[in-house]
């Protein structure tokens, strides 16, 4: 790959300025996609930024209504989290489903949702328990935060200080592996809260993380597997490849969303 | 360039590496230790993976930069003089390598899982753990029964 | 069999493994030469393209470049060109159409990853940087990727083939086999693909070339299963340097599956540029170049037919193949889709029809060679597939159509050249359907219906032909080159044994093996028995390794050596006691002296046959030997696969599968238990997961790394407890160890089992592989619907 400068600030002040100092700058959250992306020539920063070793920029906190996780905290560090496991254990199980344990050791949860991955597992975590995504300038709901493929409503000097979760009433998260690269072919967070409303957040069927209203809405009606299961989402639009057909793909929403609300 | 101090197989080593420059060029190139391998380009494989501060990562995907002042374990800082590490014994007893390229880093992978899952680490738990090791030759039969017999001896 | 801890027959721990595990191996990138330069090499990004210009001005200016070369220089330097060793003729007695096959291309590329270019500088990185300064000015041809398209497509790949045929080939009795059609009770027809597979070897392709301007010789490091191959061909053909003046070095090589046995343009590239740049040059492959530039596997396009008679007795089998050959005829490849694969379309079946009509193409894609089993995993996917389907339809237990049709008189001549020699195939059978517990199947269907899965089980009794090859047979046949194998025994004045051997280990533990052999027939410690391969310099001519054919043909040779040692030996210990040549007697590893009490240890004899200065007495014990195979050997045995599919999603596991084996005597079961679960590994992946895709269109491969290409992990796999494993024994009459070989059968006999199980689960016909759960998602809703249709 190209060469870069590197830089590794220790505040969040420091790294934003780095960047903004370059022509052409990244933040690097764990690299577990910008490395490679720029081991294959797609990407070639003047300067990358390290976030990691920013002080206190990772840990986990839990209220009695939010889970607050810290951008630096590794995938790992969420599966493994006593606290979480107690307050959305469905949080936990998909942090535990991403990549490989190598991978969950240094990829972090604001390296992930900064470069929204369409087959990336975080983004459906935000969009199914309704996350909000805090920045050193602002807060964003997860609904306003993913705009597009590998894009969010973040500005180019805006670092994603901590996620806050709402503590749902129940969740479930289920995920359907590419077989050759295991991310998500489809994955599934549904959630319900105390009021009875449902998120249902769909990742790697589409260009970009998105709801799927239409069990959300049969849903609001009747929770349950079949009700989930039953409603048939539209092909158009969702993503075609060697691996799964739109149809396929589709099809697929419909069954992990049955199986989300029968493991909810 | 940056300047790095990283504690290779527990001892002190310093050099100057660029800042594309990764942590398995840093060991292999700049340190010599070539037990540690390169299988893919997308993080797939796992021939390179490593501990640092004690925790399994790809080192393909790690910037040596960013690894300063860290603690790193190859497959070189397993065995104690002759005495193998007990996973690296297990591998050999239960016939868990054939061509020996994917071996250093389903080791240190190896240990990494029963570090964090225990003596009796279920095979279904070694099976989903390993999903980031690839292996062409075993069918991963013998590696999973090395992984089960290594733990109990760790 | 000997009850020794390490002689033959016993598990024994491997002695490489030591290495291994503590980071010690040797292989081609972990050799750095001093002052040693990276060659990167510039790939075409087209299908077929014309090279109008190519302009590396710039490039050369960049830091740190030493050189930069294509095909031009390639020509103005006469090297020769890639070749493909074994000559196939058509039906109509015309010779295969081989296009010329530059180490650079001359004039056009043919395959998204052609070399174009190669780019030598002081780092990789600048190699890499000079290379994206290099102007090549393309102009698109048409092309064509998929096989079964080729001969009518308007894309000419090579001037010599105008129809992208390379051959229209035929085996059997094309008369005969259509009367039995004719006269059948049931015919069973399918449209096979076998799907096309890259190898991926974890260790990617590597090499060093060095030339020293004081001796004028140069020496390749190099990633290889036959590095004197590759030094025969390197010299007598790309005409580099004589033989002795190139040391070919295979250090250890991390897996090869066949798609190291080839001579590739990177390595000839390598070795004839250090000279020109005047230091060592390095190339590594980037896992994408494997993808894009390693000899790929399989692609065979297949209309299969078996004519059956009103006893359930099959009378016929037909195939038309269309394979494709990629762009350039491989080393090899020619040999794949005909000789290796049609003479082992009868199966384990006394069928007395056969025919096999090839037509092989070029296809704008990489090259195709042998991957693990080559020819015979396809020939058996068509026969396992056609017979199983047989026996639904004519609704006969596919375990006992099968027993019905089993060859069981040897030797047996098929009407497709082989002469099975030994076998038992009706005792795999049993064992397998013991091993399997086969009348307990339902049950287990039922409990799996319980967890809303549907269970279904597949057989496959395979048969494959190995321990290539007899040299005359397959001189005959086209081969241009004896497939015979040769071994050095030295043994040293302190008793320890050191073995050259011309076959390359590259992971099935000749180390191990080959001195399992010495200390049986020697007594020697296991220890003291090392083992030497991989350097053109230190072992005699040897053929490599492949085609399963290191321990019927490479421990054949060593064999003969270790008679011939011990037959000195006998000279010696007869000198020194004092007594008849005749009255000698070697059991155990000491000489003893018929009717005395007089014995000498095999090591004092050794250490006799360098220190007795006696007159007449010639010192020394190092015997070698060549040996060429009076047959092929043939390994079988019954693999059966289960599998659950869950019918919302199309996902395929694999509950359990069983695997007997005949491979004759065993010399380290673990060893060969190895192979076995690896190969069954790689034919689980060519059924359930991997796939090589180019696209029509564009011509580009879409699976060109890890996220695309999907390999086998550890949960693709069935659990410990539900692979299970047996072996039947008939020995192999043909080498005096009564071994067949084991490497590729794994491989060979599973995909159909698979398959077979999948369409058992379902209640479909057909299933395309890879059995993705795309594929059987789609399977099911296109029977489905019909079902609703009906």
């Amino acid at each position: 790959m190209e060469n870069f400068n590197y830089h590794r600030p220790a505040t969040v002040a420091a790294a934003v300025a780095a960047l903004k100092k370059s022509k052409d700058g990244k933040f690097l959250a764990g690299g577990h996609t910008l490395i490679p992306t720029m081991k294959q020539g797609l990407a070639a920063p003047k300067d990358v930024v390290d976030l990691t070793a920013i002080k206190g920029f990772s840990g986990i906190k839990v209220s009695k209504t939010a889970v607050t996780i810290k951008a630096g905290t590794t995938h790992q560090e969420v599966a493994t989290s006593k606290e979480i496991k107690k307050a959305i254990p469905a949080l936990a199980e998909m942090a535990g489903k991403i990549g490989g344990v190598h991978v969950r050791h240094r990829g972090t949860i604001g390296g992930s949702i900064a470069n929204n991955d369409p087959a990336a597992d975080y983004p459906s975590a935000c969009m199914g328990l309704g996350a909000t995504i805090e920045t050193n300038k602002r807060k964003i709901e997860a609904d306003k935060f993913f705009t597009g493929m590998f894009e969010t409503a973040l500005k180019k000097d805006e670092v994603i200080t901590a996620v806050h979760f709402p503590i749902p009433k129940k969740a479930s998260h289920q995920k359907f592996p590419n077989p050759a690269s295991r991310y998500a072919m489809v994955g599934v967070f549904l959630s319900q809260n105390a009021k009875g409303q449902v998120r249902v957040g769909v990742t790697g069927a589409a260009p970009c993380v998105f709801r799927a209203k239409d069990i959300e809405a049969a849903l609001a009606k009747e929770f349950s597997a079949k009700a989930a299961a039953g409603t048939k989402v539209a092909a158009k639009g969702l993503l075609s490849d060697m691996h799964a057909s739109a149809d396929y793909r589709a099809h697929l929403i419909s069954v992990l969303a049955g199986r989300a609300v029968a493991a909810a | 360039m940056p300047s790095i101090t990283i504690k290779l197989n527990g001892k002190a080593v310093s050099g100057e590496v660029e800042g594309r420059t990764l942590l398995v060029e840093f060991i292999r190139d700049h340190r010599g230790l070539t037990g540690t391998h390169v299988g893919c380009d997308t993080s797939q494989c796992g021939a390179c993976v490593v501990h640092v501060n004690g925790k399994a990562v790809k080192s393909c995907t790690t910037l040596a930069a960013a690894c300063d002042g860290a603690e790193v374990t190859t497959v070189e800082g397993l065995a104690k003089g002759t005495e193998l590490h007990p996973m690296q014994a297990a591998f050999k007893e239960h016939h868990g390598l054939q061509c020996g390229f994917c071996t250093p880093g389903m080791i240190m992978a190896a240990i990494d899982i029963v570090k964090r899952n225990g003596k009796n680490v279920s095979e279904e738990v070694i099976r989903r753990e390993l999903s980031g090791n690839i292996c062409r030759c075993t069918g991963y039969h013998n590696i999973v029964k090395a992984v089960q017999a290594g733990a109990q001896n760790m | 069999m000997s009850q020794s801890a390490t002689g033959v027959g016993a598990s024994v721990r491997r002695k490489e493994d030591l290495r291994f595990i503590t980071g010690k191996g040797q292989y081609t990138d972990d050799i750095n030469l001093k002052d040693q330069a990276y060659a990167y090499f510039l790939r075409s990004p087209h299908a077929h393209a014309k090279i109008k210009s190519i302009n590396t001005a710039k490039a050369a200016k960049m830091p740190g470049v030493a050189g930069i070369f294509t095909g031009q220089d390639i020509a103005d330097s006469k090297l020769g060109g890639l070749i493909c060793g074994w000559m196939i003729h058509s039906k109509d007695g015309s010779a295969m159409k081989a296009g010329p096959h530059p180490v650079l291309a001359q004039g056009k590329v043919r395959y998204v990853g052609d070399h174009v270019a190669v780019i030598i500088a002081d780092t990789k990185e600048q190699a890499k940087a000079a290379a994206a300064a290099v102007q090549v000015s393309y102009e698109d041809l048409p092309h064509v990727v998929d096989a079964s398209k080729a001969m009518k497509s308007k894309a000419q790949i090579h001037d010599v083939a105008p129809d992208n045929r390379v051959f229209n080939w035929g085996l059997g009795n094309e008369e005969s086999t259509a009367a039995a059609f004719k006269n059948a009770a049931h015919v069973t027809t399918l449209n096979i693909v076998n799907n096309r597979l890259i190898p991926n070897a974890m260790e990617p392709r590597a090499a060093i070339g060095a030339y020293d301007s004081g001796t004028e010789g140069y020496t390749l490091y190099t990633t290889s299963q036959n590095p004197h191959v590759a030094r025969l061909v390197i010299s007598a053909f790309h005409g580099l340097a004589p033989e002795h003046k190139l040391r070919v070095i295979a250090p250890d090589v991390g897996g090869g599956f066949g798609s190291k046995i080839f001579i590739y343009a990177e390595e000839v590239v390598c070795v004839w540029a250090s000279k020109h740049v005047g230091r060592p040059v390095k190339w590594t492959a980037e896992r994408t170049e494997s993808f894009l530039s390693d000899a790929h596997g399989r692609d065979h396009h297949t209309k299969a037919e078996l004519a059956v008679d009103a006893n359930g007795k099959i009378t016929g089998l037909r195939v038309h193949t269309i394979a494709s050959m990629g762009a350039y005829l491989s080393t090899f490849a020619s040999c794949v889709p005909t000789y290796l694969y049609a003479t082992l379309l009868s199966g384990q079946y006394n069928i007395p029809n056969v025919y096999a009509e090839v037509d092989a193409v070029y296809t704008n894609t990489s090259p195709v060679d042998a991957y693990r089993g080559a020819g015979r995993p396809e020939a058996t996917y068509v026969v396992e597939r056609l017979v199983e389907t047989a026996a639904r339809e004519l609704k006969l237990d596919p375990a006992e159509f099968r027993r019905k049709n089993f060859v069981t008189q040897f030797p047996h001549q098929t009407p497709v050249i082989m002469t099975y020699d030994a076998g038992d195939y009706g005792a795999a059978l049993d064992k397998a359907l013991q091993i399997n517990d086969y009348k307990n199947f339902a049950a287990r269907k039922a409990e799996s219906a319980k967890h809303g899965k549907l269970r279904g089980i597949g057989f496959s009794a395979y048969i494959e032909a190995c321990g290539i090859a007899p040299s005359a047979a397959v001189g005959s046949l086209g081969a241009g080159v004896g497939l015979w194998e040769s071994a050095e025994v030295r043994v040293n004045p302190v008793g320890s044994v050191e073995i050259l051997t011309g076959s390359h280990s590259h992971g099935q533990g000749h180390e191990t093996t080959f001195a399992q052999l010495v200390s049986e027939k020697l007594g020697v410690d296991i220890n003291n028995v090392s083992i030497v391969h991989g350097d053109t310099d230190k072992v005699q001519f040897g053929m490599g390794t492949y085609g399963s054919r290191s321990g019927a043909v490479g421990m054949h040779a060593l064999s003969k050596a270790l008679d011939r040692v011990e037959a000195k030996a006998k000279k010696v210990a007869a000198h020194c006691m004092e007594a008849s040549e005749n009255d000698i007697e070697f059991k155990n590893g000491t000489f003893t002296v018929k009717g005395t009490d007089k014995k000498m240890a095999f090591g004092e004899v050794a250490l006799q046959a360098y220190i007795a200065h006696k007159p007449g007495f010639e010192p020394g014990l190092k015997e070698s030997a060549f040996h060429d195979p009076a047959n092929f050997v043939f390994p079988a045995g019954v693999h059966i696969c289960e599998v659950e599919v869950d019918p919302e999603t199309g996902h395929t596991e694999v509950a359990a599968y069983t695997c007997v084996d005949d491979f004759g005597n065993l010399i380290n079961p673990m060893i060969v238990e190895g192979q076995v679960q690896g190969g069954i590994a790689q034919g689980i992946g060519q059924a359930l997961l991997e796939g090589c895709s180019y696209d029509d269109d564009s011509g580009q491969l879409l699976t060109g790394s890890y996220m695309d290409y999907a390999m086998p992990r550890a949960r693709n796999m069935p659990a410990v407890e539900n692979f299970k494993l047996g072996f039947t024994c008939t020995p192999c009459p043909t080498n005096p160890m009564g071994m067949k070989g084991c490497g590729e059968a794994g491989a060979i006999g599973s995909p159909p089992a698979v398959i077979n199980a999948i369409t058992n689960a379902i209640g479909v016909r057909e299933i395309a592989m890879p059995a993705t759960p795309l594929t059987v998602w789609q399977a099911m809703q296109a029977s489905g619907a019909k079902k609703a249709a009906e």
